[in-house]
């Protein structure tokens, strides 16, 4: 599998840059996932997002509902929208270090 | 992957000039184009390993070489040998097709993308040359003269691109002459493949997860647990009436088996709010469980095998918690599994009853062997014998249609009861074309596990078939919510609709049912489920008109 340069390692990334080892991840590797997101500058509200999906993940070992995300950072989804635009699942969850989702969604 | 602006597809004036000119040389000499936006990631070497299956290997598709087994030709015609000994159907469809064409048009990828492999006729020739050149006379003896083909790498490569763009909806068959199943036969394809380790990722994460976790989204059972909670508390914000959530209860009388998309992807969440409050509501003695917490089979998109093992899990827990009967809630293609295969993968349910409705009495003969009703058959039940106090003036605002999924309507035949549920919490009801509804309705262009980003272009072809007869609905009737009783639709169609019919939006039926349901103890309703404010109710309240 592919390897990037991200935060000063080497990462693996599946085709569309999520990392495949969701313990290889931290602050610094964070901030270049964001930068593929078209993300350059991490935000305050932006740390918001991304902390609070993975402090969720390393809790439950899953994305949360995004009606659960919006609830818990107080921001709508629009304006999770405008952060990162490949949105919450596909933008944000990436940022964080989560795994693709797949299935019925 | 690729961003909106970047690619052509996501024009519909790009999109829309599909070329059906069949290209100047013979399908045998036309080598498959992988372009970006029409075909899927292969199946990841972990994957593979957790589901103990042959050759894991990382690979791309675009890969000259896709690192096949060594004796590979080999393995894939003693793979057809032995299917075609195994399933007569197999050997039926490999025989009897006389190539009339009655198939060629009713392909949605075919009608949306214009490429002559993606009908289903030469889809099937795909598989069906090598099978003349290896296992019959003529073929042997004429070889091309026969349709007769060498199976080659480059055939190979051909499948897994073809295959993965057939979404199994069986549309074609209902026009076939002979019955010829196709998606059997891209079944058959696809397992053949998976005997060299080829797989698409978005079907084979899913079983590998389903496996290990019981859900297709590996939801493990405390997230579950966080997830169902959250609704609760949405539920009583919207009714004011709060809801247990059963989980893993030994004795309970059914055990309810939802898809597991409707745990957490909207707008299934809301159809999953519906299930938790009818089944509040009508005092229901039933259990989710953590383990078969997943209706779907994405074996059924992988091999027969798979379905097997996947499908074996919800009886092995519904025996172990001593359940009479399973309800299952909407999904889609768990009904082409419990209806088809069942019986002949993990035999008969004799451990369990005959489901019977607690409330009205209604026993589901139709049931009788694989003993699980679908939410919708048990809903107009209900509703038949005046059980639910239904105001359907709440939905009002909503002018809805609706979209037969492929599963329930051609392989259950389940047609009437979603109508005559929608019709009984909808006022404002209208259907789309007749030859685009019931058997004839056109897939959503992502089922059988193409329900990915990375295809997208295939997508929003094979969708376009579905996306002109809501076009037409919303421009004719002014509809704008298209209900569907399947997860893999209510997360698919989003994209398609708000491609091919901007403005309607997508909900599952349960979600109408419980909007329109007056509870006990309800406090007066201003939100629906989605708690956004409902608009008559809203206007009554502060008399100042109009949409809030």
């Amino acid at each position: 599998m592919e390897t990037k340069p991200l935060g000063g390692k080497q990462i693996e990334v599946d085709e569309d840059g999520f990392i495949q080892d969701p313990g290889a991840w931290d602050e610094a590797v964070a901030k270049d996932l964001a930068v593929t997101e078209g993300v350059n500058d991490m935000s305050e509200n932006h740390w918001k997002v991304v902390n609070y999906l993975r402090n969720y993940y390393l809790e439950f070992q899953m994305a949360p509902m995004i009606r659960k995300l919006c609830k818990e950072t107080g921001f709508k989804l629009k304006e999770i929208y405008d952060m990162f635009p490949s949105g919450p699942a596909k933008g944000a969850c990436k940022v964080a270090g989560l795994p693709k989702p797949t299935g019925c969604v | 992957m690729a961003k909106p602006d970047e690619v052509g597809y996501y024009r519909q004036e790009e999109l829309l000039k599909a070329d059906h000119q069949p290209p100047k040389t013979g399908w045998m000499e036309t080598p498959v184009d992988f372009r970006p936006g029409s075909y899927i990631y292969p199946g990841k070497a972990k994957n593979l390993k957790i589901l103990g299956l042959p050759n894991p290997h990382e690979w791309a598709v675009t890969d000259a070489d896709w690192k096949l087994p060594e004796d590979w030709q080999r393995i894939v015609l003693e793979g057809m040998a032995e299917r075609l000994k195994k399933y007569r159907s197999f050997k039926l469809f490999m025989d009897t097709c006389v190539r009339c064409g009655a198939c060629a048009d009713k392909c949605h990828f075919f009608i949306g993308g214009g490429d002559p492999k993606n009908m289903p006729v030469l889809r099937a020739e795909l598989l069906r040359s090598i099978y003349r050149k290896d296992f019959t006379t003529l073929g042997k003896v004429l070889g091309k003269l026969n349709g007769a083909r060498e199976l080659t790498a480059d055939v190979i490569k051909e499948w897994f691109y073809y295959f993965y763009q057939c979404t199994e909806c069986r549309r074609c068959s209902v026009f076939c002459p002979f019955g010829i199943d196709t998606a059997e036969v891209t079944m058959i394809g696809r397992e053949l493949l998976g005997l060299l380790g080829l797989y698409i990722n978005w079907a084979i994460e899913p079983v590998a997860n389903c496996y290990r976790f019981g859900n297709h989204l590996a939801i493990p059972p405390h997230g579950m647990v966080d997830t169902l909670e959250f609704m609760v508390d949405d539920i009583e914000e919207a009714t004011g009436i709060r809801v247990e959530v059963p989980l893993n209860k030994k004795g309970a009388e059914i055990l309810f088996v939802p898809p597991s998309g409707d745990y957490v992807a909207a707008p299934g969440i809301y159809t999953c709010m519906g299930y938790l409050l009818m089944f509040h509501e009508l005092g229901l003695d039933y259990t989710f469980s953590t383990y078969a917490s997943e209706g779907g089979n994405f074996g059924l998109f992988t091999s027969h095998e798979m379905i097997k093992r996947l499908n074996a899990k919800i009886y092995a827990e519904a025996k172990r918690l001593g359940v009479k009967w399973i309800l299952g809630g909407e999904c889609g293609h768990m009904w082409r599994v419990l209806h088809q295969y069942m019986n002949t993968v993990n035999g008969p349910a004799d451990f369990l009853e005959v489901p019977k409705s607690p409330i009205t009495g209604t026993v589901f003969e139709n049931a009788r062997s694989a003993k699980v009703i679908h939410i919708m058959e048990f809903f107009a039940d209900l509703i038949r014998h005046g059980k639910l106090k239904l105001d359907p003036s709440r939905n009002d605002h909503i002018r809805v249609t609706f979209h037969d999924s492929c599963n329930p309507a051609r392989a259950m035949g389940i047609l009437e009861e979603p109508r005559y549920v929608i019709k009984s919490v909808c006022n404002n009801f209208f259907e789309m074309p007749e030859n685009t509804i019931r058997e004839q309705t056109f897939c959503c262009g992502g089922g059988a596990g193409l329900g990915t980003d990375e295809n997208m272009e295939m997508r929003l072809r094979g969708g376009l078939p579905r996306g002109n007869a809501v076009r037409y609905v919303q421009q004719r009737h002014g509809v704008n919510q298209l209900a569907a009783m399947c997860a893999i639709d209510r997360a698919t169609l989003v994209t398609v609709c708000d491609y091919w019919a901007p403005g309607v939006k997508v909900t599952g039926i349960t979600e109408l049912v419980a909007n329109a349901t007056i509870f006990k103890g309800e406090k007066k309703r201003t939100l629906n489920l989605r708690l956004e404010p409902i608009p008559g109710v809203h206007q009554d309240e502060d008399g100042k008109g109009g949409q809030p």
